[in-house]
């Protein structure tokens, strides 16, 4: 058994997000007025050989916070897939 | 005098490396090791120097694979002890990844890696890498990054003042701390800060390229002077 952790890491909403700016900049410029804000981060896919969503659920939970993301600038999230 | 060694890291994608030996070996009675990330020795090294560049390409964020190298095992023991650990531009990024250093270094707030010739002030000159400067002294020092950018939360940015951690800030000509002068965005102007026990320093800025005249600059020269000296306890 093993499940696909689907993983989106973000930054932190006090931090100032330059790519994401500049992205909506130029879609403003294309003339998407109503784009309020654009903010950028990451989407990794990872699968992880475990039995149980439990287990798969720590590992994916200790990768994120030891390596996948920095705490001090971002956040994440994830979703467990089963595979077969 | 006995000989005083220093380690420099080699990450693959280390590109101060060469920089760094350069500027330790034209100190005289001190030597340059280079360190192999996958090894897990510091060969009794004296202090140990994280180069600039981009280990690892920078994937994922800047140093965060790095920190994991084998060999960080060692220097962070090694800076546990309260050895020195001097950390320049993606060494600093490594150094605040692995932990042994506060904050987070982002993207520069104008997007653009800048790489151009820095003024930044000595804010704090009682630690083992900066007493060979006077308080306030402004210096010239070149920088290259993209992300540079100094980041951390109020509250811990408010200790690093408190315990006097910030050691550079970037200023301008006059050495005020100014927006203006602050050209990629750093909380507090912050160009450089030491951990608190005092033994591992990150900055942006690079020494290495400012220790000899003919670089430009030697301003970046007594950050050495004042390590060596301590290492060797003159």
């Amino acid at each position: 058994m093993a499940y696909k952790a689907k993983i989106r890491v973000t930054l932190r909403p006090s931090i100032l997000d330059v790519q994401g700016k500049a992205a909506q900049h130029a879609l403003e410029n294309l003339g998407y007025t109503t784009v309020e804000s654009v903010r950028i981060g990451k989407y990794m896919e990872v699968n992880i050989g475990e039995n149980t969503a439990e287990e798969a659920g720590r590992v994916c939970t200790e990768i994120c916070q030891k390596l996948l993301s920095n705490p001090v600038m971002e956040d994440f999230t994830f979703e467990l897939e089963p595979l077969n | 005098m006995a000989d005083v060694t220093v380690g420099i890291v080699v990450f693959p994608g280390s590109n101060c490396d060469h920089d760094t030996e350069y500027a330790v070996a034209s100190f005289p009675g001190v030597k340059p090791v280079m360190l192999w990330h996958n090894d897990h020795d510091l060969k009794g090294c004296d202090a140990i120097m994280l180069p600039g560049g981009f280990s690892y390409g920078d994937y994922l964020r800047c140093g965060s694979i790095a920190r994991f190298s084998p060999i960080m095992r060692e220097v962070i023991e090694f800076a546990r002890k309260g050895r020195p650990v001097l950390g320049i531009c993606n060494g600093f990024q490594v150094l605040v990844e692995s932990g042994l250093l506060e904050g987070a270094l982002i993207r520069n707030t104008g997007k653009k890696f800048i790489c151009r010739q820095a003024t930044i002030k000595v804010v704090n000159n009682t630690t083992i890498f900066t007493d060979a400067y006077r308080k306030d002294e402004v210096l010239r020092v070149p920088v290259a990054h993209g992300e540079g950018n100094y980041y951390a939360s109020p509250e811990t940015i408010e200790n690093l003042e408190a315990h006097d951690q910030v050691v550079f800030r970037y200023v301008d000509d006059e050495g005020n701390a100014t927006e203006a002068a602050n050209f990629n965005g750093s909380m507090g102007n912050i160009a450089g800060i030491v951990n608190r026990q005092g033994n591992v320093l990150g900055l942006m800025p690079h020494p290495e390229r400012a220790s000899e005249k003919s670089l430009g600059s030697e301003d970046g020269r007594r950050l050495f002077e004042s390590l060596f000296r301590h290492v060797t306890g003159v």
